[in-house]
């Protein structure tokens, strides 16, 4: 079988594909999307049909506060993006303790708001529909933040061991990409639970 | 290496030589060292061919279970099956037959073919394609564990008996005690998992990991079908995963999702479902029209008629089939902007689907046809793909549907997909790639019967389904009376079962006897035009020894024509 000379032009120089950790994180986000939609739906179809309370309106404030840490942590991040790009560590390891330390304060909050929820108003998960999918919408969101935390923690130790060096860049970047739609998604939260929802 | 197109020869002389040996003579340990070589692969090759296999298992006993059913209804009052049974087996039927049949058998052949017809070396994440494998297996072996393990209503050893789409409230805690139900949404949670980390890998691969030359326009068609079932498995199957979440707070920590006695609704899970089930036929159907698109051509010895077309109508299915889901519940009650919304939608599906078959009908117009045994079956699923779709369109009109909806007609149209098409496909695709896999042909004679007799058992089976529907007899009933004219209805429906099931221990018997006994295949038995042709069957571990380029759709072609090569018409 004789090999066919083909004629491949300039594709030699130009021959680029998308970069798989940023296709993959993509697809990850849009399937996480799908299931954060569905909850929110069913946070929105039975907002105002519980009989008893609890009710939103009597029980819930607005988080101002830990809301600005979470979506402030996405800034840090970005600036650790950049840092890490320019292969300034210091700065890198700097802005990434930052994040990792809004979104600790983000997850107090909502100890603080679940605590005073159970212990004060005695609304758990089975009281009533609202406590069901508060819990569960907020919940949902609040299991994301460990996750990127979690996932953030081991960058942070590898780093100060001095394994983290600029050349882990991209991955860093793919991993700020999980934390900024979880950020996304807390302004998508916030609004449905504390500004339509109360 | 700019002007050299394909690695060529390493396949085509390989073929005899060592390569094609390696596979079958690599019990060179111990039994042991040989499971642990599996257990551990990330090798695509490998874990498509897990995928494969344990699908094919759950494919006997899942056709077993419809057996069961379908000797408990071949006569009136028959007392085969209790009633508790009965639900059992059509529960397990359509969970299995979706979840560990369906899924897994259709995510092997991607795993396996994507990373070869796009000319590379493994899937994007090959870690991850393992985790998807064990993690889907997991979710299998857990749901048929409620067999031995659950408490159900009777007792120990149970399974679930909520009908495939479970509907609420039948599935709370006060109506379903036990932990049946428990097994079955944490399997379909795990499967859901596996599924969207191969959807992920899938999508990756296709995007990121094509070889020099493989543009958009000229990757073959189906690793795009695969993608786009890859992108609807992220959307569609994600919020099943979900409402799998919302049911397991409801049983395990007394949320009220789905609890109607404390105002949670039932037709929203009804809603959260479709928007998984419907786009899940697409799902299932869509690497069957990807088998199609590469098998028909090759039989006919002709290029795909319209592939731009072709890729544009399998992306418009994919879009179309989000909106479409509430077609499944006409008779729960809609508003008539609803329903005429729901009614058109579906029959909006019609028309990229319309352009698929008269491209296929197109590509075999004026071809060298070759009637060898995948193409036999491709020709079957496009006569029936085209009733299932007429029946589809039947039912998608509500006032239609309203007189039809849960009666043996649904069950017949659906398994006009199901089996007609979905099915008969995977029957092509087995043949066409089975001696790419294994380096054997699967029996022609034997495939013959195979295919004869799935034929004839099919429309004796689906065709007779349609009209006990048509006069009324409902879905998931365990017995009937004896004056209601469904009789011999049902006794017909019941020997085209057992007729399809002797077809299928054929295939199977010739799955194993041609394992070992079957001829030698070559690298390129069909004379077929895609990249995994051009390497050794079945494939060395790296896949191709040097990277392929390609230059056109049909690369082999090329090579194979150098006189005349597709590249010099793009």
């Amino acid at each position: 079988m004789a090999t066919v000379p083909l004629q491949h032009g300039n594709r030699d120089t130009e021959w680029k594909l998308p970069a798989r950790g940023t296709v993959a994180m993509a697809s990850l986000i849009t399937a996480e999307s799908s299931i954060f939609t569905i909850f929110v739906v069913a946070y929105l179809y039975y907002l105002g049909t519980d009989v008893q309370g609890p009710h939103p309106k009597d029980v819930l404030e607005v988080p101002w506060f830990y809301s600005a840490c979470l979506l402030s942590s996405s800034f840090f991040i970005w600036l650790a993006e950049h840092a890490i790009d320019r292969a300034k560590m210091a700065a890198f390891r700097l802005w990434w303790a930052v994040t990792i330390l809004l979104g600790l304060i983000f997850l107090y909050g909502t100890a603080v708001e679940w605590h005073k929820l159970i212990v004060e108003d005695h609304l758990t998960i089975s009281t009533n529909l609202f406590g069901t999918t508060y819990y569960s919408l907020v919940g949902l969101h609040a299991s994301h933040v460990v996750v990127g935390l979690l996932m953030m923690l081991f960058v942070m130790i590898f780093s100060l061991m001095g394994a983290v060096g600029p050349q882990h860049a991209y991955r860093v970047k793919t991993l700020a990409l999980y934390w900024h739609f979880v950020d996304a998604v807390w302004v998508v939260v916030f609004t449905v639970v504390y500004v339509v929802g109360r | 290496m700019a002007d050299q197109s394909l690695p060529a020869g390493q396949g085509i002389q390989a073929g005899h030589g060592s390569e094609t040996a390696l596979d079958r003579t690599s019990a060179h340990g111990t039994y042991l060292e040989l499971v642990h070589s599996w257990i551990v692969t990330v090798d695509h090759k490998k874990l498509g061919i897990m995928y494969i296999a344990y699908a094919l298992v759950f494919l006997l006993v899942a056709g077993a279970e419809a057996m069961l059913i379908r000797i408990q209804l071949i006569k009136p009052h028959n007392d085969f099956l209790s009633p508790y049974s009965f639900n059992r087996m059509f529960t397990m039927h359509g969970t299995t037959m979706v979840f560990l049949v369906g899924m897994p058998i259709l995510f092997g052949f991607g795993n396996y073919l994507v990373p070869l017809m796009i000319g590379a070396r493994d899937m994007a994440f090959p870690r991850l394609n393992a985790f998807s494998f064990w993690v889907s297996a997991f979710a299998g072996l857990l749901l048929y564990y409620s067999f031995i393990g659950g408490v159900g209503l009777s007792g120990t050893g149970s399974a679930p008996d909520i009908a495939w789409f479970a509907y609420a409230p039948l599935t709370e805690k006060a109506f379903s005690p036990g932990h049946t139900t428990d097994y079955w949404a944490i399997a379909i949670l795990a499967n859901g998992i596996g599924s969207i980390g191969t959807a992920i890998n899938i999508i990756a691969t296709v995007f990121c990991m094509r070889c020099k030359g493989m543009t958009l326009m000229r990757i073959p068609l189906l690793p795009w079908l695969y993608a786009t079932m890859s992108f609807l498995v992220l959307v569609a199957v994600s919020p099943l995963t979900a409402c799998q979440a919302m049911l397991l707070i409801d049983r395990y920590l007394g949320g009220h999702f789905f609890d109607t006695q404390a105002g949670g609704s039932a037709i929203l899970w009804a809603h959260f479902f479709w928007i998984f089930g419907h786009p899940e036929v697409y799902v299932l159907v869509l690497p069957a029209f990807a088998f199609a698109n590469e098998i028909i051509p090759v039989f006919s010895r002709k290029a795909i008629f319209g592939y731009p077309a072709m890729v544009a109508a399998s992306v418009g299915i994919g879009f179309i089939s989000l909106g479409v889901w509430a077609h499944h519940m006409f008779t729960i009650g809609m508003t008539s902007f609803g329903n005429a919304f729901f009614t058109l939608s579906t029959m909006l599906v019609s028309i990229p689907t319309g352009i698929k078959t008269f491209n296929w009908l197109a590509t075999i117009w004026g071809g060298k046809v070759r009637f060898e045994t995948p193409m036999l079956f491709s020709v079957a699923f496009l006569f029936q793909w085209v009733i299932a779709g007429l029946t589809g369109i039947m039912l998608s009109v509500s006032a239609w549907n309203w007189q039809l909806h849960n009666s043996y007609f649904v069950v017949a149209h659906f398994h006009y997909v199901l089996v007609g098409a979905i099915v008969f496909m995977i029957f092509a695709a087995l043949y066409y790639w089975y001696p790419k896999m294994t380096g054997r042909m699967l029996d022609e004679r034997l495939g013959k019967w195979h295919f004869w007799l799935m034929v004839i058992g099919f429309h004796v089976t689906f065709d007779t389904m349609h009209f006990p529907g048509l006069l009324g007899m409902p879905r998931q009933i365990y017995t009937y009376e004896p004056d209601r004219g469904w009789n011999s209805l049902n006794f017909i429906v019941s020997v085209g079962g057992f007729i399809q099931a002797i077809a299928i221990l054929i295939f199977v018997y010739n799955l194993i006897h041609s394992y070992f006994r079957g001829e030698d295949a070559g690298p390129d038995p069909w004379d077929a035009w895609t990249l995994e042709w051009a390497t050794a069957s079945p494939p060395p571990v790296y896949n191709f020894a040097i990277e392929p380029e390609v230059a056109s759709r049909r690369p082999l072609w090329d090579r194979k024509h150098p006189e005349d090569p597709d590249s010099a018409f793009e």
